[in-house]
């Protein structure tokens, strides 16, 4: 789905390129020993975080943007280059090596002065693929609120234009469907700029994902450690305006027999347990969602592949059913898309609502 | 695995741009669109409410001009009934008091005749006892003439006599 125009052009080139593809193409990722086309690898490739922003194989080599690589470690304070210096993993750049294979594959790892890798990783807070992807995003949130907000001060009370026309539905959708029911009239309106926030970032990188064109095509929401965080801000939000029923609702459970409290705290234990849980399942939920459809999208591409290895011919055949069905994973996942970002935001809106509620938590369970 | 495993660097800069752009992006747009989205449906709000009430002034406005009407209406048909009313009464009133003075007029012509009536027989009295007066000196100076003669100056004088 993202490179898509990349996998096209590649299938295109792939027969007349066969030969040199092998000799040519030095990058470990892409098989250097085997000219078997790894799947795997190449799917792996695709939604994983990296130093390099790929844009096109060219004649088995990779054209990529490369990016700025920040580290630090107690052994050679801050180092900042550019990731190019790696030259995809053909040199060490001073004492840091890009790894291709292995344990650390796609990390930066630190060499000792007797050429070994050392034990402990160097703090790696490189400008990576999916920074600039969250940057673009956000520039891109930045530009089209602020100027959508602009708007809405420069014609005050009139009727919207433009932009607004295209972002007023999506903004009063969340605020009467999302945050008014869950959260209730009278604190809706303190959470709100924060759910608009979650649904305009998740759904713009979830499209931006879609893009298989940089600067689109980074596997943003599909990435563990952004829906960590966002659910870890949910996770705060719901926990510091939590108020005292909520947390009375945890310690002493309503509606329980005594002796699931008393003296083995088995019911405190499993509420506090659902506290984390919580969380947890928005943080997987996107997570799964976004990466599983990259995941088919591109497996039904390693298909032309797989047959191309085989028969050209067939290759031939079977792109046509592969693109099908990668137009139509394409369209599912505009579908996810919306919905994911839909759902992230409407359940940190119950979370929080079910938080800051008073005395109904009590008489429900 | 490291596609489940959290990204330092990743976090660390996902952290900063996104709090950093979520403060400014509260601050100048959420906000304000918030706001005025909220200021625009309140006033639209107020302006059907203002509208209905509108329609509902005007409404009533007719109705009572109606109500006026009616009220003119019937206050016209009263003040006509008054009218006629005291037009009759005038008129009976009229009526009445040029009876009583006609039939004071009567009276009083009836009391003059009466009076001259009476005047004129006073007078007739008089004339009649001044005449038998008069006759019977007559008669007393010729009684010893002649009987004949007598009963004749009677009849002359009794023919000379008339009834005023």
């Amino acid at each position: 789905m993202r490179k898509i125009f990349r996998i096209v052009f590649a299938l295109l080139l792939l027969f007349s390129v066969q030969n040199t593809f092998a000799e040519e193409n030095h990058e470990p990722a892409h098989a250097a020993s085997n000219e078997k086309f790894n799947a795997g690898n190449f799917i792996f490739d695709h939604i994983s975080d990296s130093h390099y922003w790929h844009i096109i194989t060219w004649k088995g080599k990779d054209v990529a943007l490369p990016l700025p690589v920040i580290l630090y470690s107690s052994n050679s304070g801050l180092s900042v280059f550019m990731s190019g210096k790696f030259h995809h993993g053909h040199s060490d750049y001073k004492n840091f090596r890009l790894m291709f294979e292995g344990e650390n594959k796609g990390k930066i790892i630190e060499l000792g002065t007797d050429g070994h890798a050392l034990e402990s990783l160097p703090l790696d807070l490189s400008i990576t693929k999916n920074v600039v992807a969250i940057f673009f995003s956000l520039a891109i949130m930045l530009w089209v609120f602020l100027s959508v907000a602009k708007a809405y001060v420069r014609r005050k009370g009139q009727a919207p234009t433009g932009l607004q026309n295209f972002i007023e539905p999506v903004i009063v959708f969340i605020r009467d469907e999302v945050a008014r029911p869950s959260i209730g009239e009278k604190k809706y309106e303190r959470y709100l700029p924060y759910l608009l926030m979650v649904f305009f970032f998740i759904l713009l990188n979830n499209l931006l994902g879609l893009v298989p064109i940089i600067p689109g095509g980074a596997n943003v929401t599909g990435n563990i450690t952004i829906t960590l965080f966002l659910a870890l801000c949910t996770f705060l939000i719901t926990n510091i305006s939590a108020g005292k029923d909520y947390w009375k609702h945890i310690i002493n459970t309503p509606g329980v027999p005594w002796w699931l409290k008393i003296p083995l705290p088995i019911m405190p234990f499993v509420e506090f347990l659902g506290v984390l849980t919580k969380p947890f399942a928005l943080m997987i939920r996107l997570f799964a969602n976004i990466t599983a459809g990259h995941i088919i999208a591109l497996a039904f591409f390693s298909l032309i592949f797989f047959f191309a290895e085989m028969n050209v011919a067939v290759s031939y055949g079977v792109s046509v059913v592969t693109l099908a069905f990668t137009i139509f994973m394409t369209c599912l996942e505009l579908l996810v898309a919306f919905v994911q970002a839909f759902v992230f935001t409407l359940l940190s809106a119950v979370f929080i609502g079910m938080a800051i509620e008073e005395h109904h938590a009590a008489e429900h369970h | 695995m490291e596609l489940v495993t959290p990204g330092i660097g990743l976090l660390f800069w996902m952290a900063i741009s996104f709090t950093i752009v979520f403060l400014i992006l509260k601050k100048f747009a959420w906000k304000p669109i918030i706001n005025a989205l909220k200021d625009r449906e309140d006033s639209i709000t107020e302006a059907l409410n203002s509208a209905q009430k509108a329609r509902k002034d005007v409404e009533g406005l007719k109705a009572d001009n109606e109500k006026i009407i009616a009220e003119a209406r019937r206050e016209k048909d009263l003040i006509l009934k008054e009218a006629r009313d005291i037009k009759e009464k005038i008129v009976a009133e009229a009526k009445t008091q040029a009876n009583a003075e006609t039939q004071k007029s009567i009276e009083t012509a009836r009391l003059i005749i009466q009076n001259e009536k009476t005047a004129a027989i006073n007078e007739i009295k008089q004339q009649v006892a001044e005449l038998s007066v008069s006759i019977a000196e007559k008669v007393l100076q010729k009684e010893l003439k002649d009987k004949k003669e007598q009963e004749a100056l009677v009849d002359n004088l009794l023919k000379d006599v008339k009834l005023q």
